[in-house]
């Protein structure tokens, strides 16, 4: 229990990371990305190609980050200058991604299980440090008899969905990034304040697609292959990420709002796995499963502020008729 | 100034809805001039602030801003030169942005945006000391998202992005219109005051006579497409609403119709 527990959290910081890339389509731009289905497969299969050609998994992971960038760069051209509409822009690249990565792969599935990865590297660096015997002994104080692998991937993972976070938060409050903000919010403004809300988008789409990539590359490289249908569905996990995520710790701020988004996919990864473990729930419920979430995520929060607000004007009534009462 | 030539706009080109929305306008604004601009509905007013802003390009035609040609570039691009201030309180602000954050868009608008904060310490005083020139006490409210304030409040707020970083011409698009006549007032009063200030040449659109005879040193009726008549100085002084009747009438040989109830 405990173990597939740490493993969802530790995937979920990862996911946490694409999640953000959504975030920033869906919320910031108001640009229903579906690129990222197919950009996260393209990061997972450089990152995987690369690292079969023996190229430092480092550089490799940089790279996926890159061809990221590309895809979506091009999903923004299409939309801005092809004037294609956002939602079929992302769909033809998703479906041109599709081809490109087996391409890349040369093969639907890339092993990497016989390949020095970007962890395996970490946790050889990580073994001489004495902090796992030390964060073990911990649990071990606590009762528990099994203990994780390595915590390396873990805390780096929460540190990279950080660091991640931050430049978000800061590029979101440069001035190039106040105009981006607006164009989701209010594009003939913005673009009569001479924002160029072109180049704003493609790039906007491109970080946020080289986000889903990097994400794309660390999963293929945990997992130990890449598979050119891994990213099927994952704009709902991305999104249903977002919604818990804001459900649950608000999205006042922006700085607010990426905090939400990065624990609400951990959360998310957390809900998953507890809810594989029911008998009658099997490994394909999973999409179901997420749907179910989103479903609920986006429904709970309207009938519970209803619910207040019957249960307030039924109170300010009550006072009144008491108020009414006592002055007779 | 802003220089206007041979300005002519067709919509629907030769389908039976073809519409000529103007037709050969010429207008020179010279630097301070507060032009107004009444007329029908499709005088051709919002085309003439289209056209302006680089919302829409004419068909053929020149305009000039500063001695420069810019009728071929794009409107973020001439946004650089122009302020613009909607009839919709919603067009001018981003509503889930906060005030400062909104106030650091507008700053940015004649300078390169880049990759240092919008808003910064400084530029938050500054913020501050403007928004005191509006006397709505929104320089307290600076964090407060656009979309919590009320539509005058937001118009306000807008006129005031759009003016203080002194535009080399600002477009006002019937901007009281949407307004309560409380409202309507302020925002007429920080008009003026914005506008005498900072010398700011200024083409106001509105529907309100009384306004466009009050406002402004000059003052252009358009109908179907066209300018039929100007009054500058002392001429737009002596102006009264029956006047410019009597004037429309005398040209078009007809009453100003419908808008006769909205315009007293």
């Amino acid at each position: 229990m405990f173990i597939s527990l740490f493993g969802a959290v530790e995937s979920g910081f990862i996911y946490a990371i694409m999640a953000l890339g959504v975030y920033l389509t869906f919320r910031v731009l108001d640009f229903p990305d579906l690129t990222v289905e197919g950009s996260f497969v393209t990061g997972a299969s450089v990152a995987a190609f690369s690292i079969v050609q023996g190229i430092p998994p480092i550089v490799a992971t940089v790279l996926a980050l890159f061809a990221g960038f590309i895809a979506g760069c091009i999903t923004g051209l299409l939309h801005t200058k092809g004037k294609i509409n956002s939602l079929l822009s992302g769909i033809l690249m998703m479906t041109a991604l599709y081809s490109i990565n087996l391409r890349i792969m040369d093969q639907p599935t890339l092993s990497l299980l016989n390949e020095t990865t970007i962890f395996d590297q970490l946790k050889a660096a990580w073994a001489n440090t004495g902090i796992d015997a030390a964060l073990n002994g911990l649990l071990g104080a606590v009762g528990l008899e099994k203990f994780p692998a390595t915590w390396s991937i873990l805390i780096v993972m929460v540190i990279v969905a950080f660091i991640i976070k931050f430049l978000t938060d800061y590029y979101l409050k440069t001035e190039v990034g106040l105009a981006t903000r607006a164009i989701g919010d209010n594009k003939k403004m913005i673009r009569s304040l001479s924002a160029n809300t072109d180049n704003l988008i493609i790039v906007g789409v491109g970080i946020s697609n080289s986000f889903v990539a990097l994400a794309g590359a660390l999963i293929a490289q945990l997992g130990g292959f890449s598979d050119v249908n891994m990213g099927l569905g994952l704009i709902v996990i991305g999104l249903a990420s977002i919604i818990i995520g804001e459900a649950l710790f608000g999205t006042k701020t922006v700085v607010r709002a990426t905090l939400a988004v990065i624990l609400g996919a951990v959360i998310y990864r957390i809900i998953v796995t507890l809810a594989l473990r029911v008998d009658f729930l099997e490994t394909g419920d999973m999409k179901l499963i997420t749907a179910v979430i989103v479903v609920i995520a986006l429904v709970t929060p309207k009938i519970v502020q209803g619910r207040r607000e019957k249960m307030r004007r039924a109170q300010k009534r009550q006072q009144l008729k008491a108020g009414g009462e006592g002055r007779a | 100034m802003l220089k206007l030539k041979h300005i002519s706009v067709t919509f629907n080109e030769g389908t039976p809805d073809e519409k000529k929305a103007l037709k050969d306008i010429h207008l020179e604004l010279e630097k301070g001039d507060f032009v107004t601009v009444i007329g029908s509905n499709g005088a051709g007013k919002s085309t003439l602030m289209n056209v302006i802003s680089g919302a829409l390009y004419p068909d053929v035609g020149d305009v000039l801003i500063n001695g420069k040609q810019v009728v071929d570039l794009p409107e973020y691009k001439r946004s650089k030169y122009i302020g613009r201030v909607f009839q919709d309180p919603m067009a001018g602000t981003a509503p889930s942005m906060t005030i400062e954050e909104n106030l650091a868009m507008a700053y940015s608008r004649n300078k390169k945006r880049r990759l240092t904060p919008g808003v910064t310490k400084q530029r938050r005083e500054w913020f501050r000391e403007q928004l005191k020139t509006l006397n709505l006490g929104l320089e307290d409210r600076l964090n407060a998202k656009v979309g919590l304030l009320s539509g005058g409040e937001r118009q306000a707020l807008s006129l005031l992005m759009s003016t203080f970083t002194t535009p080399d011409i600002l477009l006002l698009d019937e901007h009281t219109a949407a307004l309560d006549p409380s409202r309507a007032e302020l925002i007429t009063n920080l008009t003026k005051k914005v506008v005498e200030e900072s010398e700011l040449t200024t083409l106001m659109v509105t529907h309100n006579m009384q306004q466009a005879l009050d406002l402004g040193n000059r003052l252009i009726m358009m109908d179907k497409g066209q300018i039929i008549f100007e009054a500058h100085g002392e001429d737009k002084q002596k102006l009264t609403i029956q006047d410019l009747m009597n004037e429309f009438q005398r040209i078009r040989g007809t009453q100003f119709g419908d808008d006769r109830a909205v315009l007293m």
